[in-house]
Order: C-alpha cells, then structure tokens, then sequence
C-alpha cells in the first residue's frame, strides 16, 4: 500500500473478509444440491424395464463398497442392471450435465451476456462436427480419446470463431451473439449433413445420434473419459472464479483491477471447449442446460462465480439426469431423444430469457 | 500492452504465473508518480491525441479540461495503459507502462472510467469489494472489510449496499463505481468525470472526496466539464484543444476569459467571487435567455 495511506479505518475487520454471500448461503445452497442430486441419482437408477426400488438401489452401492447394509435389488438381474446399464448411464448423464452447467456459466461470464450458451453460439455443433469428422474418417489415432480429442478441437475452433467475430469494445450485443449463432450453427449444421451425406450406414446413424443428443450409448468407458474433463474444467474455472466477477466490470475496468484480460479469455475459452467437448463427445448436443441452470442458479445465489461455478455444475447434473430418465420413462419400450427433450423445454425458456433481457435493456432495434 | 512485453511462449503462459508483485514504495509529496511525455495517440491514422505531456504528482488534483472531443478520456485511457501510442511514453513511478504487470499497475493507479455498465446485477457491496482484488493474498487483504465500508460511506452509497447495482439510478450508480475505485486504495487516481451523472450536493461531495485524498499526498486527475468546480478544487489545470496541450498551471493561470472564449468558441466571463474570490466561469449572455416578466406579481 502507499506511505499515503493514512486513511481512517473503521471498525473491525474479522475474517467474514470478501465472501459473505457465499459464506451465507453457498454452503446451504451447495449441500441442498448435491442432496437433490444424490436423491436424484438414487431415484433415476431404479426406474426402467426393470424396476429396482431406491432403498434397494442404495443397498447395492453399499454392499459394493463392502457394506452389509441395506436390501440387495430382488428383481431378476436387477444387479447387473443397475452396474451395467444404468449406474454408467446416470453417472454419464451427471458428468455431462455438469460440464454443461459449468460451461454456459463460464461463457456468459466471458462473453459478459447471460445468453450465452454452447449450444445457442454453436460450440456444441462445432464439436459435433469435429466428432462426425472423426467417424466417418475413421481415424483412431488417440484410441479411445480419438473422437472427444476431434470433438474439442471442434468446440475450441468454433468458440474462438464466434467470440471473434461477435464481440465489440469489451462487451457482447445480445444480437450479435445470437446471430453469430445462428450462422455458426448454419454452418456446422451443413457440415453435419455433408458429413452423413459421404458416410456409410453405420456412420449415418453415429451421427443422427449427435444431432439429437442420447445417453443410451453410455458405459463406464465413456464416464472414465468424460469425468477427467468434467473434473479439470471444473477446478480450472473455480480457480479464476473471482476474475472472472471482475470482467462483469468490461475488460478496461477489468484490466484496470489487474486482470490480464486477454490471458483469462483464452483460458476460460480452453476450458469450456474441454467441457463442451466432455459432453458431447459421449451423448451429442443438448441444448439450453447451459443457458436455463446458471440462469436460475443466479436468480438464488447472486452472479458472484464462486458459487455460481460449482452450484450451476450441481444444477446442470441433477436437470440431465431428471431430463433422461423423462426421455427413457415416458413412452414404454421407447426412448424419447435427450437433445428433443431438453430443445422443447429449454427452447422457450430461451424466448423468455430474451424478451426479459430486450425489457430491461430497453429494448434493441 | 502491458501484457504483450511481459507474455510467456508456449502453454504455460495460459497459466499467468509470476513472480511476487512489486508493492508500490513510499511517495514523498510533489513526487511525479506519472510522467507523459510527447504522448501520440492515433484512431483511423488520425491523431486524436499529439505532442502531449503531463506530469502527475503526489499531493496535486489535477484538473483536465476542454471541449468535447478535445482527447481529454483519450489521454486518459492512454495514461492507464488502454491504448497503443503511437509515440511518446508514459512512465508510473519511473518505469514506463510496460514493465509493469496488469496486478501491479492495479497496486498503484485507480481508473473511473465514464461507463459503469455491469454485465450481471452484483449488490453494489460486491462491486466495491472487486476494488480490493489487487490486494487479494497479501496483508492489505486484512483491511478489505473496513475500507470497503470507508469508500462506500464516503461517496454516500451505504443505503444501496445491498441493491442490486443495475437498480440504481444514473448518479447512484457513478458513486458506487467511484466507491469501488478509491476502495483499490491506490496512490494514482484516475477520474473521468466522476460528476456528470450527479446532482449538486454529490458533485461538491466527489470533490471534496478528491481534494482530501489529494492531501493525504495522492496524485490525483479529473477531468471535468465544469470550469468553476476545476477552479475550486484543483491545484493544477492542463487544458486540451484539439489533442494538443493549449495551456497548463495553477487555476489563475489558465481559467482565463480569453483564453477560455478561444478553447470553447464562446464569449466566456471570469468573475470572482465576491466572499471567496473563487473563479466563476459563466458563458456571456446578452441580457436575459429567455422572456423574463420585469415586474413584479
């Protein structure tokens, strides 16, 4: 501080120090989430074909992890239909969800817009073009990696693309953004139908289930793969959460307070290709999970991005979860496309989110 | 700029690690703490800014004034590091903009930019805790609650702390961005025109608030629009025209009518006032603007 600095100081500083909102209602907040997604997962696992009640759901984990707790599933196979179909697939469809929750929190931070959106601005169809590519290509060079390597580097280029080309002075017009998404989606979307268009049968199918968006490919294969993304993205952003509240401020006032703006930009940047790229990678695009859950995790715990970061991943895993076992449960012996679910939910949310943002700034012509 | 000269190759520079900050030393009084000398700045291969110098002291409120569009933001945001010059330098402490990092050019120069827009709707406490970011991780750390109160008293922004900053009103908001920079506790203040949004009391207030934190031995510029509140408060006046420096000096210096008629194209009067002997800076008007009713009701 400067010799100047003779500044009367008042009161005592204690060590509530620079987190007390979160300190109030973060840790409430996040325990309430994550029981909610316990409660969840718990619930999800037992539903389908073959129905397994949640006490019994929760006495398989427990004898798995050694416990002699609990009723074990008394349906035939209920056993390997929790550890083989549905455990991989609730598991997944919380690594996803928590990607997408973390990622949309992240770019409406970094766009400063809270229309933000890898779906809305294209970074999910970006990396579900470098996914496709993958495929029909056929190229296998990072084993198992191969195709969420090609779907990153799909995400990273179209989230650089759309940040270049819509923002102006530090900041993101609403119109801008969701025009550029428009275009970007366009595009990728072209790319998509090329892509089937020169691919095989199998191939063809691969990526129709891209463009709707599915977990019911999901194994614990694809949860070893998705998870480390999730988790380095997840601890990457908390790490700049608090420079990320300051670029709220436009990048000048941001750089004014230290910020190497340009440097917390492609990070963040990185990272929400990384969990852009986690999600779609395994079950293809679904939408307005990024968009709807930071939204109302906000309208609860305020935009600081301490706790809007891990409560929107919470948020984002438990909306997944309940969105899938709709998808798997509605229709008998059928499966409802996740990505059309979460679409005609999240799709007037989206409308809602606009006309409330166009009333507040005073409308755009 | 900043952040170009001092970029890492390769992956790691994506990380931002460096060393320990340097923490701003002790001033003395009078000390230049910024120095620009034959600053250029270009926009469109135009020179918005040309052949100008400055020098900020501890201890001094300097005043920039001129007409709109004489570069005086401009200025401004070069002297903050927002802008590439085209020629000349500006020096903090010494070292020229460059050398130093974004956290320590935020330890030691505060900038109220004249938009205060907010992405997200933060309680107005929130956004004066951001001013002490720069600090975050060292002893000064200790001091954030109290500061943070201080500056929000100050500027008269406690009733709001815990709105949202997108509910207040125009000159509400200009305060609690004002609070937030003087809560970065730096011996540099940068304002740009820290009064157009406020009413009279709140102007006289700001001012004050400048003026004190100026004789606690801070460097401190404003630029400002009106003429009279510069001649009140401010030890030194540099005043721009068309990008260039057309006078700079003490208030009695500068704050005269024909050089003033000259900058602001408009027959201006200089008249002391009759307790204080302040300058009033008042257009000349031909008799009364308006029809005014000579007699009395």
């Amino acid at each position: 501080m400067t010799a100047t600095d003779t500044r009367p100081a008042t009161g005592d500083t204690g060590d509530g120090r620079d987190r007390r909102r979160p300190v109030r209602r973060g840790p409430v907040l996040l325990a309430g989430l994550t029981a909610g997604l316990l409660l969840v997962a718990l619930i999800a696992a037992g539903r389908g074909q073959v129905a397994v009640a949640p006490a019994e759901v929760l006495g398989s984990v427990l004898h798995r992890l050694g416990l002699d707790l609990g009723p074990r599933p008394a349906a035939p196979h209920g056993e390997s239909a929790l550890w083989l179909v549905r455990f991989p697939r609730v598991a997944l469809a919380a690594v996803v969800g928590a990607a997408l929750g973390c990622a949309g929190a992240v770019m409406q931070g970094v766009f400063g817009n809270p229309l933000a959106e890898p779906g809305i601005i294209g970074v999910s169809a970006g990396a579900a073009v470098g996914a496709a590519l993958a495929i029909v290509t056929g190229v296998t060079v990072l084993g198992g990696w191969t195709v969420p390597a090609a779907a990153f580097a799909g995400g990273l280029a179209t989230a650089w693309l759309v940040y270049l080309l819509a923002r102006s002075g530090g900041r993101t017009e609403v119109v801008t953004l969701v025009l550029t998404g428009v275009a970007v989606n366009a595009v990728a979307g072209a790319a998509i139908g090329l892509l089937m268009f020169v691919a095989d049968e199998s191939g063809v199918q691969a990526i129709a289930f891209w463009n709707l968006g599915s977990l019911a490919q999901a194994n614990w294969s694809a949860v070893s793969l998705a998870a480390p993304c999730l988790a380095v993205g997840l601890l990457a952003t908390l790490a700049d959460a608090r420079r990320l509240d300051l670029l709220a401020l436009g990048e000048r006032s941001a750089r004014h307070l230290g910020v190497d703006v340009e440097r917390l930009r492609t990070r963040m940047i990185v990272v929400t290709a990384l969990l852009g790229a986690a999600a779609v990678a395994f079950t293809g695009i679904i939408s307005f999970v990024g968009l709807v859950v930071p939204h109302l995790v906000r309208m609860v715990a305020g935009p600081g991005h301490r706790l809007l970061l891990p409560a929107s991943a919470l948020g984002g895993a438990i909306v997944v979860i309940v969105a899938d076992l709709a998808a798997r449960t509605l229709v008998d012996y059928q499966e409802l496309p996740l990505g059309v679910l979460s679409a005609i939910v999240g799709g007037p949310a989206f409308l809602w989110l606009l006309r409330r943002t166009r009333d507040r700034a005073g409308g755009w012509a | 700029m900043t952040e170009r000269v001092r970029r890492r190759r390769g992956p790691l520079r994506l990380l931002g690690r460096r060393s320990a900050p340097r923490v701003p030393t002790a001033t003395t009084s009078g000390s230049t703490r910024v120095q620009v000398t034959g600053v250029r700045v270009e926009r469109a291969g135009r020179p918005v800014l040309d052949q100008v110098d400055l020098a900020i002291r501890a201890g001094e409120l300097h005043a920039l004034l001129g007409p709109n569009g004489a570069g005086k933001s401009t200025l401004l945001a070069a002297v903050s590091g927002d802008l590439p010059l085209a020629a000349g330098t500006v020096e903090v402490d010494g070292r020229p903009l460059a050398e130093w990092s974004a956290v320590e050019l935020a330890m030691r120069r505060a900038v109220l930019t004249q938009s205060s827009a907010l992405s997200f709707p933060f309680a107005v406490v929130e956004v004066v805790r951001m001013g002490r970011v720069p600090w975050a991780g060292r002893p000064e750390e200790a001091h954030d609650d109290a500061v943070v109160a201080e500056t929000m008293r100050r500027c008269d922004v406690i009733r709001f702390a815990a709105r949202p900053f997108p509910s207040l009103s125009g000159g509400e908001q200009a305060r609690a961005a004002l609070a937030r920079v003087l809560a970065q506790q730096t011996g540099v203040l940068l304002l740009d025109e820290p009064t157009a949004a406020l009413d009279l009391h709140h102007q006289e207030l700001v001012m004050r608030i400048a003026r004190d934190r100026a004789d606690a031995g801070d460097a401190v510029v404003v630029v400002l629009h009106d003429l009279a509140l510069a001649g009140a408060y401010a030890d030194r006046i540099t005043l721009l025209a068309d990008g260039r420096v057309r006078a700079a000096g003490p208030p009695d210096a500068v704050l005269t009518a024909p050089l003033l008629s000259e900058v602001y194209r408009h027959d201006i009067e200089v008249v002391p006032h009759p307790d204080t002997r302040l300058p009033l800076v008042v257009p000349r008007r031909r008799g009364p603007a308006r029809n005014v009713p000579l007699t009395e009701e």
